[in-house]
């Protein structure tokens, strides 16, 4: 028995002398319809019908195959070309020619992969928004790439710059990883605005990951990872221009322009500017609507690759400097900067970005790689809010070294590396001075199992030096099961830690008249502890057909209990307090999606969201403020098929509902001042009509807020903005009405 | 002399071991049709003892491993393929084995094939 496999080769041997004393078939496989245009096709597949015999044409095209009687139908196939079947009867030469696969095939491939992609085979919750997705938003920057996707919640962080501040399982941005290719980027001074200075036409794809994410780019993520890909400059076309215009006058210009300098180097370089410089001042309150804004941001990007030797690299160059104007819409800088007389507020910011990527995978063994990466970046953010004064210095370096292989096989992968980061900061608020510089090592290992069936998950473990967080262990476990056809169940657990950095984070209490306080300050960061955090999830996504028509339907429900936590209190209309949590702070979430190809063309996406997020006040356990507790969201999507010229039509509409929020309690303010506990809930409508002309030419229009929904007076005590009971951080509603836009692109590729 | 055979011996056993790589790579053809097959397919493969990497491409029918030459050879693999019921050109799967995959995966029936094609 433990021999029978030797038997069976020598028997082979024989037989396979044996074949090859019979005859043969022989010849080439074409491309092209005629001799002209013909040129011989390596690689295609050729083969009896039924049968095992089969071989793969060389370069030349050529192939030879044994003849058999048994066999008549001789198949010729290759990707990209229509399979032909011809009929053999005898052993001979043929030439043949394949055909390419015609337009409609094209496009059914384009179709496969969906402008938003779930995953059913990653061990995480990921959503991946592609480059398609990112059009439907049509400005500007990464801040507004997430209003066609329900995974992420756009809130307004105040009622002068119209900065929107993204959430995720109920908790706003600084506790989600933000990375812009794996290297941490929106985190510490560019908390607050650091989605506006990622221009929406740099950015490739988008990774959402819910729940505890990997440990390989640190401890930092609780509730949720966001990663950026930016355009590579091989693959970026060689000239791109965007033009953006609306109503209220804000004007964006994107320029890409891209070089292939030989077989290894390309070189990208990406310019941007925005402008808005006309005063809008709809809703009457005397204050700007929108700021006026000036922003210039530049990237330089190298790319090296070496395919043969297995190297790839990217370097990276950026720089950005932003300026914004708010406030009552006759301040004016030069005269009234630092006085009672008008209340204004400018905010500039200078940031510059280097970083390097080193990636190798051994030839020999694909399953084999080393990566690098190193990063430094110096933000430097000047500001004021009427009497209110804020800089802030932000020098960050971060270095990264990863290896992957796999134990035994690639059934068994795993990850480990070393990371270390250092970050300076340097504060100014109202002239106290705060200072301080962080710096961290840390090692982790990542275990990935695959039975490539129904089972894989991912445990990691990482374990790191903290000169204020202390040294701490972060485990991270993510599991996936497929109990059935199309269908992935996931479950997921992890631990975040973090330093909050309670003036970069809360940067709207500087425009309200509330007095800061500093509450039990015996810790490390401002005398805080580090923040502290525990994230569980369940999901289960089910894909199915119905009417030959695919769609999907996912339910996930997470979990983040805080051990510890900065707790911001604005429940006192004249203060805002910081302090360590005392009690209970949790944010439990849910969420129902339903997505599905309705007619050819024609997709609808929907789902409804609720959000339980209770921390214990000074005033009691209460629901975040402004966080509403049920949004729903649909978004319906055609888009056309193109013509030969690649001509097509689409539309998107979306529709947010947002449910009520809490306010901050103004139940201590005179009743002037007052407002309701709650707000009341209203629905956003969003609609674009883009006209793709050709592959190289487009116009796109769009409305946004059809139904003019604004919060009237969004700003408390508009009339007294250096009285004591100025607040413009009580916002829940659109500030901008009904507005329109603009906006074309020209690709040469 | 007889350190000198001694020596000598020694340097075949360890061209023989050197022959033997520990990350040597193997090509060959594997009957089959979807991605369902591919599954299988690098699912038997891997499971062999030796068996580092697994890769069938679905329009070319090849299967690409890197193996472990210590441990294992093409022959054990094929074996394995052929137990879930996947023909190589040297073994073919028993009818048995072969009924066991998804109807969708009968690579060996013409009108399977064709709907794929």
């Amino acid at each position: 028995m433990k021999y029978n496999w030797v038997v069976y080769t020598l028997l082979l041997v024989l037989f396979s002398q044996v074949l090859t004393a019979q005859e043969n078939v022989s010849g080439t496989v074409l491309t092209g319809d005629n001799k002209k245009n013909s040129m011989p096709l390596e690689g295609a597949n050729v083969y009896w019908m039924n049968s095992q015999i089969g071989t793969i044409t060389k370069e030349d095209g050529s192939f030879t195959i044994q003849y058999d009687q048994a066999y008549s139908s001789l198949i010729i196939s290759f990707v990209g070309f229509r399979s032909d079947t011809l009929k053999i009867t005898k052993p001979g030469t043929i030439t043949h020619r394949l055909q390419p696969s015609n337009e409609l095939d094209a496009v059914e491939v384009v179709k496969k992969r969906d402008a938003l992609q779930k995953t059913f085979f990653s061990t995480q919750n990921v959503v991946t928004i592609n480059s398609a997705e990112l059009l439907k938003a049509a400005c500007c920057n990464l801040s507004e790439s997430f209003e066609t996707n329900p995974a992420i919640d756009v809130n307004f962080s105040d009622a002068l710059t119209g900065t929107k501040q993204i959430q995720m399982l109920g908790l706003t941005s600084p506790y989600l990883l933000i990375t812009q290719e794996n290297i941490p980027m929106v985190r510490g001074a560019s908390q607050a605005y650091g989605l506006t200075f990622t221009p929406g036409t740099w950015i490739e794809s988008i990774q959402i990951t819910k729940g505890a994410g990997s440990v390989i780019n640190g401890y930092e993520s609780i509730s949720g990872q966001i990663n950026t890909e930016l355009v590579k400059p091989l693959t970026d076309p060689v000239l791109f221009v965007n033009g953006y215009a609306n109503r209220n006058g804000r004007l964006e210009l994107n320029t890409h322009l891209n070089q292939k300098l030989s077989d290894k180097w390309s070189t990208g370089l990406y310019l941007h500017g925005n402008k808005r410089d006309t005063k809008v001042d709809d809703n009457g309150d005397g204050f700007l609507d929108a700021p006026l804004a000036d922003q210039i941001n530049i990237l330089n990007r190298w790319q090296y690759q070496d395919a043969e030797k297995g190297w790839v690299s990217f370097i990276n160059l950026r720089f950005l400097k932003d300026e914004k104007q708010v406030g009552q819409t006759n301040f004016d800088p030069d005269t009234d900067r630092f006085t009672t007389n008008v209340w204004g507020s400018e905010i500039d910011t200078k940031r510059f970005d280097t970083s390097i990527k080193l990636g190798y995978v051994f030839p020999a063994l694909p399953f084999q790689s080393l990566g690098f990466q190193v990063a430094f970046s110096n933000h430097q953010q000047e500001s004021y809010f009427g009497l209110n004064r804020y800089d802030i210095d932000h020098e960050s370096g971060y270095v990264n070294f990863i290896f992957n292989s796999i134990l035994g096989n690639t059934q068994h992968k795993f990850k480990t590396g070393l990371n270390a980061s250092y970050d300076g900061y340097t504060e100014n608020v109202n002239q106290q001075i705060f200072g301080r510089s962080d710096r961290s090592l840390g090692s982790f290992f990542e275990y990935s199992y695959d039975d490539l069936e129904k089972v894989s998950l991912t445990a990691g473990i990482r374990v790191d030096a903290h000169n204020r967080l202390g040294t701490f262990i972060t485990p991270r476990f993510h599991l996936r099961y497929a109990p059935w056809e199309r269908a992935s169940f996931r479950t997921s657990f992890g631990r975040g830690r973090r330093a909050a950095n309670i003036f970069a984070e809360n940067q709207q209490l500087f425009a309200t008249a509330r007095q800061i306080q500093l509450l039990n300050t015996n810790g490390d960061v401002y005398g805080f502890e580090p923040e502290d955090a525990w994230n569980y999830g369940i999901s289960l996504l089910q894909g199915f057909t119905i009417a030959e028509r695919s769609g999907n339907i996912s339910i996930d429900f997470y979990r983040t209990t805080f051990r510890n936590q900065v707790v911001v209190d604005w429940e006192n209309p004249l203060e805002i307090s910081f302090s360590n949590l005392d009690g209970k702070s949790y944010a439990n979430s849910f969420q129902f999606e339903f997505n599905y190809t309705l007619l050819r063309n024609l997709d609808l996406r929907t789902a409804y969201k609720y959000y339980e997020v209770k921390t214990q006040y000074q005033s009691g356990l209460l629901q975040k403020p402004l966080l509403p507790r049920h949004r729903f969201f649909t978004n319906l999507g055609y888009v056309s098929t193109p013509n030969e010229k690649g001509a097509q039509w689409r539309f998107d509409y979306t529709l947010h509902t947002v449910g009520s929020q809490r306010l901050p309690s103004t139940a201590a303010s005179p009743a002037e001042f007052q407002l309701p506990a709650f707000s009341d809930s209203y629905n956003l409508m969003n609609t674009q009509i883009a006209r793709v002309f050709s592959r190289q030419w487009e116009l796109y229009v769009g409305l946004e807020n059809i139904t003019n929904f604004t919060q009237e007076d969004p700003i408390v005590s508009a009339t007294d903005p250096f009285g004591a009971y100025f607040d413009t951080s009580i916002v829940f509603a659109p500030i901008m009405g009904r507005m329109y836009y603009a906006g074309f692109r020209f690709t040469v590729l | 002399m007889k350190k000198f055979v001694i020596g000598l011996m020694l340097c075949f056993i360890s061209t023989v071991s050197f022959a033997q790589e520990k990350n040597k790579k193997v090509a060959f053809e594997v009957d089959g049709i979807c991605e369902m097959c591919k599954m299988r397919i690098e699912k038997a493969a891997l499971g062999v003892k030796g068996v580092k990497y697994a890769v069938w491409d679905i329009p070319s029918h090849q299967l690409s491993l890197i193996i472990d030459e210590r441990k294992t050879d093409p022959m054990i693999i094929k074996t394995a393929l052929v137990e879930v019921g996947h023909d190589t050109k040297e073994l073919k799967a028993t009818e048995e084995a072969y009924l066991k995959v998804h109807p969708c995966c009968r690579y060996r029936d013409s009108t399977v094939v064709k709907d794929m094609h």
